[in-house]
């Protein structure tokens, strides 16, 4: 019972950064149909930047504005420079995701040349050294700044998307884009800024993911993939369904790390998936074929 | 563009004398390549050639059926696995081959089978999922991939008294050669026109009589074929596998080739394959930068030319056959 709570918990804290992930590649789906490979790297590409900066002896909350800020302006020039034009040329959908997977691989070598292969440590005012003993489960200060990090982060961009002007311009924007357009909404600029913010959210999952793993080019792979299974399983178009997807993975993949083999983390995680989707074919949360001929 | 008359004269793949010449043309200076290069452009060759037939099947099933798959490395590591044990228990090179098709064409069968509910993205992280889980079982089972050292495949003997790298060069070139024939045989058969019909809009394929199950399900099982065969010529060309090579990098450089290449057009397989060989090997003197290069030459190819290298190719042929109009 106790081994069970503790690989919840280790799920859950996980899994909240698999949300982050998962809600960045959501934004980007909804706005533009376009599958982000991209994604990752350019969480990889704001960690090191956090990294650098850390590295000029910078405190570590600007380092942590500063990366943020740097991994959203990235994307928002990704779209500008290069889907923009793409899209006056009428490239394919296939098309549109092969760019994100050419930026991706731009990222990755910049990376690698930039600061080498080898695995990093990065300074992190928290650490998973300082446990907690709670009735029987060891609660450690990284897993529970995690899972505050992504309770707090989806329950903001919540609020942003739900709450605010700019959130129902975004929602009217991947609702109908021609019916946004007419009413004035500045869908270029709203769907640059759901590409800022796409990253801003996968570059918060970096730098906690950190810490926990070891910094290195090829870091945030992984939990990219997880991500996007997580949004996939939550419904791709659905918000909530990136949230309810990605702790699920979460979980999953930590409960068959404890009780069946730490090898098949993955795979497990990814037979869900399969499971679910050939009972609900548009995820647990996601409303997305209504298809006339 | 040109009368056709009857249903004989559609399916002919050479419709014009001229055709057959160029044709001709390239595939005699294909086999004088070795004659004429270095080693190493003809290894780069070979890989081309291997590389292609891999790219065409994909492109049967992502361009011609609209299936997104992202299991490519998956069916690979079948292949090239499959192969290796068969030749290991001494069966001759054809049935290596052909086994490993089959067996890769099997899986794709499987991992088939969820496409019949689920469309685009779903199903590429369907297959996404299945290609991952392949790489686990590989590399948690040793007896399956040959233990932590990664296994020894028996590369090609040397035939008719050539050098072991020119007769690779001979023996892909020819299975290249029939792959690419079969493709074109494929896509301008009903086989053909009902996948294109399954891509451009299922449902009205089902209404005019087309079976989703039945097509969907082949067109995983044919594209698999491919990728196995590529998988096991790659094994043998390479003499050893190891489960490392079939990582989602892997699955991303063939999705780049298709796209690349040309969408729902054989000749896009062969540029492709093409394009992810000799990027790489061009810019091999900037070694930390190949990477960047690589992804700026694909964002810039998509940028420039939407419908891929094959696509400019088309436009070229276009040109010169109006010209002097345009």
């Amino acid at each position: 019972m106790a081994n069970l709570l503790q690989y919840m918990i280790s799920g859950l804290s996980m899994g909240s950064l698999y949300v982050l992930v998962a809600l960045g590649i959501v934004l980007i789906y909804r706005a533009t149909r376009i599958l982000n490979f991209a994604h990752g790297d350019m969480a990889t590409m704001g960690t090191f930047f956090a990294f650098t900066l850390l590295s000029f002896r910078l405190p570590f909350y600007v380092a942590f504005i500063g990366s943020l800020l740097f991994g959203g302006l990235l994307a928002i020039l990704f779209y500008f420079s290069i889907i923009i034009p793409a899209q006056r040329r009428e490239a394919t959908l296939l098309g549109q995701i092969t760019l994100t997977v050419g930026l991706g691989m731009i990222f990755q070598g910049a990376i690698v040349y930039l600061w080498g292969t080898d695995s990093k440590v990065m300074d992190f005012p928290l650490s998973d050294a300082n446990v907690w003993k709670v009735g029987p489960v060891y609660l450690n200060e990284l897993s529970l700044g995690t899972l505050a990090v992504g309770i707090i982060g989806s329950f903001l961009f919540y609020l942003l998307i739900q709450r605010t002007r700019v959130g129902l311009a975004m929602r009217a924007t991947s609702e109908n884009l021609a019916a946004a357009q007419t009413l004035a909404i500045p869908t270029r600029r709203i769907l640059a800024l759901a590409w800022g913010l796409a990253a801003f959210l996968g570059v918060l999952a970096g730098l906690f993911l950190a810490p926990a793993l070891l910094l290195d080019p090829f870091f945030m792979l992984e939990p990219f993939l997880k991500g996007f299974a997580g949004a996939i399983l939550g419904g791709l178009n659905s918000l909530p369904g990136a949230i309810v997807g990605g702790l699920i993975i979460g979980v999953a993949e930590s409960l068959t790390g404890g009780y069946i083999a730490l090898e098949f983390k993955n795979t497990v995680a990814f037979l869900i998936i399969i499971l679910v989707l050939l009972v609900k074919p548009e995820g647990l949360l996601g409303t997305e074929f209504k298809e006339r001929v | 563009m040109d009368l056709v008359e009857s249903y004989k004269e559609e399916l002919r793949l050479i419709d014009k004398p001229w055709k057959g010449f160029w044709i001709a043309l390239l595939v005699l200076a294909l086999i004088l390549l070795p004659w004429f290069t270095g080693e190493d452009l003809v290894y780069i060759a070979t890989l081309v050639f291997i590389y292609s037939i891999g790219v065409q099947g994909q492109n049967i099933l992502i361009g011609y059926t609209g299936q997104i798959s992202l299991g490519q490395a998956g069916f690979l590591a079948i292949g090239a696995f499959t192969f290796g044990h068969l030749s290991k228990a001494g069966a001759p090179l054809l049935l290596g081959l052909l086994g490993a098709g089959l067996v890769a064409a099997f899986f794709g069968v499987l991992v088939g089978f969820p496409s019949l509910r689920l469309k685009g993205p779903y199903l590429a992280i369907v297959t996404l999922g299945f290609g991952i889980a392949v790489y686990q079982v590989f590399t948690a089972y040793e007896f399956l991939s040959g233990g932590r050292m990664g296994m020894i495949v028996p590369k090609l003997e040397p035939f008719l008294g050539l050098s072991r790298e020119v007769s690779a060069y001979y023996f892909t070139l020819l299975v290249g050669l029939f792959f690419t024939i079969l493709s074109y045989n494929l896509i301008s058969s009903y086989i053909g026109r009902a996948f294109i019909a399954v891509r451009d809009n299922d449902i009205a394929a089902e209404v005019m009589g087309v079976n989703l199950t039945q097509y969907k399900l082949l067109s995983f099982a044919i594209s698999s074929f491919y990728t196995g065969v590529h998988g096991a010529l790659f094994g043998m060309f390479l003499g050893f596998l190891d489960p490392q090579m079939f990582t989602f990098l892997e699955t991303i450089t063939m999705f780049i080739a298709v796209v690349i290449g040309g969408l729902a057009l054989v000749e896009g397989g062969i540029f492709g394959a093409a394009f992810v060989i000799l990027i790489p090997y061009i810019f091999n003197e900037y070694k930390e930068l190949v990477p960047v290069i690589y992804g700026a030459t694909v964002i810039v190819v998509m940028i420039f030319e939407p419908l891929g290298l094959a696509g400019r190719w088309l436009k070229i042929r276009l040109y010169f056959r109006n010209w002097p109009f345009r």
